[in-house]
């Protein structure tokens, strides 16, 4: 069964496969991270209770999403050696620093100040909480820093040099650090968290608003969501704009394949629709607008633009995956765009909380972020290949000395344990959300355990109703 | 003579060790899930590694990470060769990981997610230990690669390390619960380590008398004169560590077992040492031929002696905020 599928392959799409599974979480948990901290702010800066249930209610969430971004993270660090040894060998001596330098100034920081977070609320001090919760905040954002210098470093490395036995050997720890992509890829990333949670904030908001307009903590989720809609949206295409732009300079194919466009070319079209055919290099169907993509792309509708003949055929990546993610990616991002007007529009109109249509599209646009974060990975990823280290390693030199079934074996246990264990954890979620945060109201007069329910709180069926 | 290479190799142990010893108590907590006997002696026993479990498994990714980042060549030769145990790791981390959180989410079931915290805490100490036993034992190397077969790191000698480590760690775990649990659920615990005890001081003395035998080499460096001099005090302090730790066990004094049984721990790992210096894959390649270039090493190290000494900090306050015994009545968040 196996034969016509060499290592390398299976190697790839077991790193697809998990590293796709690991982001999700952490998209998810840098936005919640910081949300959980502005809201334990606003809890103690105003003493507002909605504040409160609505922090205690998002950080059970978090607790399970930032479980399972642990434990798939842990995954990834290890598969860089056992499936992509090679790679190890010889990118080791640049980008294992620096991701030593994430685990000693990220994940121990979110770590150890996670459980005085989860469980210290009645052991610390006000104060001493809301600084754990800083420093989790923190340390995401941090951990976020230095995996997407070492990822930017692969696409458009800088600041090396290479050693007789063809290691890549640190010349320059600032230029590497700071290498020509990472600036943007930090900023658009980070941006693609905070818009990915607000989205779920909002999703989760309109959903309880569905179901009674007058819920207090689901009006202040909802608007507080729908107010990082509305800004951080626009400043995302924007950034995504600039990143593109970027990428145009250091990685011109990869552009081309976003694109589409298979010839050099002045005064390009931004083609709309299209199905790219890689052997016979053209579109079929395309439909496209005169002149755009050039003014996107070089600000001028006469510019010149990349083509993907440019190149040899073996060194162009697989242009329909690239081709489509991007669109599905800046797709969303228009809609979030489109969203955050529509509620800017209906707070002027004083309709925000009634208009249940708007409502609705918040709550299908919930899980858009994570789409989207997929998708732009995917893009920046397979558009890079055939390589490794852009321009200098290839994935099929970078692969370990393994056997075909050693990796279909462990490849077919991830995804049954990712599909079991995740699917678990993802409904446990959504039941969390779906029982939203009134059941923390219950709690008034009572004295409060501890941040949250108690198990004997968790025993009570009423916390999970009944599928 | 000591450069950056060494020293790197001397920080490496340390968080090696340091992981063996905080994981290898909550992995042994999950190993005793089996043998308490109610619910409510489980939720304390979680509740016991709850705030702390992550922390101490970052230990793991620094140590996995140092590896990759300071001897790239030993991590790209190690992980290929010993690449079943370490995915059966990974994977059994996952189950044990999530089912901190699952097992309160997911109440009607929770003997489920009990299940897979016990499971997933035995298969992964148990690679560990296969781990440990296949890396002593030696790997096959040509050139900058493994040169080894699939199963390789499949014989008696790695099985039975497999076996004294969770031993090993069911001592931690049993000996951490009669420091950190009252009444009738210490009770079980002394018994549980008491048994551990036995059994884990029993494979030491196996592991010490086989490990010669794998190689002259070996041989050569413990029972050599004048080395036998400069080693001999790590049997002696042995010897003294699991005195204290049976005297601390009979007569029920709550707080001295889990130290002696780190130091246990502590006295093993530096005959390990012993026995593998100044090789990072024992036998083949060296520390200094897998070393990163100085200025990898260099630019880590900085950022090393500023970090560890905050980490250590912040760490300890996290365990100083929940010191003292569980309070059975305190709950989850
Ligand atoms: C909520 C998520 C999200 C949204 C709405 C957008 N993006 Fe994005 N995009 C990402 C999330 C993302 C990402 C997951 O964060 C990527 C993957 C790698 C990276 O650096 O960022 C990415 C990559 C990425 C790249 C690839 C850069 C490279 O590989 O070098 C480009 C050119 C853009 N984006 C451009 C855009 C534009 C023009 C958008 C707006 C219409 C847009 N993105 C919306
Ligand atoms: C977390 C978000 C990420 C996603 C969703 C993602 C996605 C992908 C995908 C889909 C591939 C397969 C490409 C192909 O084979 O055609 C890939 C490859 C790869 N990515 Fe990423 N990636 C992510 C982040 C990273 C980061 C941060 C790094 C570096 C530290 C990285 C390193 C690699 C490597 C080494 C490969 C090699 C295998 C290959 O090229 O096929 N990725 N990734
Ligand atoms: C191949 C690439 C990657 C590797 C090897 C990796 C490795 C890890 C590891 C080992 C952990 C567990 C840390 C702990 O114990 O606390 C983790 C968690 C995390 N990672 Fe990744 N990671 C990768 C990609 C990414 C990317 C692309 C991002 C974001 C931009 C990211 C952000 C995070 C965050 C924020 C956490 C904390 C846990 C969570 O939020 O769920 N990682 N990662």
């Amino acid at each position: 069964m196996f034969e016509s599928l060499d290592a390398t392959i299976l190697a790839r799409v077991q790193f697809a496969f998990t590293v796709m599974f690991h982001i999700i979480f952490p998209a998810f948990s840098i936005g919640l991270a910081s949300f959980l901290f502005v809201l334990e702010v606003q809890w103690l800066r105003t003493g507002n209770r909605v504040y409160l249930n609505l922090f205690k209610f998002w950080m059970k969430i978090f607790a399970v999403a930032f479980g399972m971004g642990v434990v798939s993270g842990i995954v990834m660090s290890y598969q860089f050696g056992t499936n992509w040894s090679v790679f190890s060998d010889k990118a080791g001596p640049i980008i294992g620093p620096l991701m030593a330098y994430e685990v000693l100034t990220a994940f121990f920081l979110e770590a150890g100040f996670l459980g005085v977070m989860l469980f210290g609320m009645e052991r610390v001090s006000r104060k001493l909480h809301l600084f754990a919760t800083g420093m989790v905040a923190l340390g995401t954002l941090i951990s976020a820093t230095w995996i997407l210098s070492v990822n930017s470093w692969m696409q458009t490395p800088a600041g090396y040099s290479i050693n007789e036995v063809g290691q890549f050997i640190p010349e320059n720890w600032f230029e590497i650090v700071f290498n020509p992509s990472f600036p943007y890829r930090l900023v658009h990333m980070t941006l693609a968290a905070y818009l990915t949670t607000a989205f779920v904030v909002g999703a989760v908001g309109a959903f309880h608003l569905l179901r009674d307009r007058a819920n207090a903590e689901a009006r202040k989720m909802f608007s507080m969501a729908m107010w990082m809609a509305a800004i951080v949206a626009p400043i995302q295409i924007f950034a995504g704009d600039m990143h593109g732009i970027n990428t145009l300079e250091h990685q011109p194919i990869k552009v081309a394949a976003m694109e589409g466009h298979w010839e050099r070319q002045t005064g390009a079209p931004l083609i709309l629709f299209g199905i790219p055919d890689q052997e016979a290099e053209e579109n079929h169907f395309e439909i496209g607008i005169p002149g755009l993509s050039a003014l996107i792309l070089t600000h001028h509708w006469d510019g010149e633009t990349p083509g993907l003949t440019d190149v040899p055929a073996d060194q162009r990546p697989p242009v329909v995956i690239v081709f489509w993610s991007f669109r599905i990616m800046v797709g969303i991002g228009l809609a979030m765009a489109a969203l955050g007007a529509i509620s800017l529009f209906l707070r002027w109109r004083g309709k925000f909380y009634e208009n249940s249509l708007f409502h609705k599209a918040a709550l299908v646009m919930g899980p858009s972020g994570f789409i989207a974060v997929l998708a732009g990975w995917v893009t920046t990823e397979v558009g890079r290949q055939p390589f490794t280290v852009y321009g200098l390693l290839t994935t099929g030199e970078s692969i370990a000395p393994v056997a075909a079934p050693a990796v279909a074996a462990s490849l077919i246990a991830f995804v049954i344990v990712y599909f079991a264990i995740f699917g678990a954890g993802t409904l446990y979620i959504l039941r969390l959300m779906r029982a939203g945060p009134a059941q923390a109201e219950e709690q008034h007069g009572k004295p409060i355990r501890s941040a949250g329910t108690t198990p004997a709180a968790g025993l009570d069926p009423k916390a999970f109703p009944a599928e | 003579m000591i450069g950056l290479p060494e020293i790197w190799a001397g920080l490496l142990a340390l968080a090696i060790f340091i992981y063996i010893v905080l994981d290898g108590f909550d992995l042994g907590v999950g190993l005793s899930f089996p043998f308490l006997k109610t619910d409510q002696d489980r939720n304390v026993a979680m509740n016991s590694v709850a705030p702390v479990w992550d922390g101490n498994e970052t230990w793991l990714i620094l140590g996995g990470g140092g590896l990759f980042a300071a001897f790239p060549l030993a991590y790209s030769i190690v992980m290929p060769a010993l690449y079943a145990p370490f995915i059966a790791m990974i994977l059994a981390l996952v189950f044990r990981g999530v089912a901190f959180e699952y097992r309160w989410r997911d109440v009607a079931h929770q003997k489920i997610w009990d299940r897979a915290f016990f499971f997933g805490s035995l298969l992964a100490t148990f690679s560990q230990g296969v781990v440990l036993g296949a890396f002593v034992q030696g790997i096959e190397v040509e050139g900058r690669a493994y040169a080894g077969g699939w199963f390789d790191w499949f014989t008696p000698f790695s099985l039975a390390c497999g076996v004294a480590l969770t031993a090993g760690y069911g001592l931690l775990g049993s000996t951490w619960l009669v420091m950190k649990t009252e009444g009738e659920l210490r009770d079980q615990a002394y018994r549980l380590a008491r048994l551990a005890a036995l059994a884990t001081l029993g494979f030491i003395g196996l592991v010490s008398l086989w490990t010669p035998f794998l190689s002259p080499d070996i041989a050569e460096r413990w029972f050599t004169f004048p080395r036998l001099l400069y080693v001999l005090p790590v049997p002696t302090l042995t010897a003294l560590a699991a005195a204290i730790l049976l005297w601390g066990l009979w007569s029920k004094k709550d707080w001295a077992p889990f130290p002696s049984a780190i130091a246990l721990f502590g006295l093993c790992f530096g005959g390990l040492g012993i026995g593998i210096a100044p090789y990072v894959v024992p036998r083949a390649i060296t520390i200094r031929e897998a070393a990163a270039p100085d200025s990898s090493l260099m630019f880590m190290l900085v950022g090393a002696l500023i970090l560890l000494p905050m980490i250590l900090a912040y760490t300890a306050y996290a365990y100083w905020v929940f010191r003292g015994k569980v309070d059975p009545a305190e709950g989850y968040h």
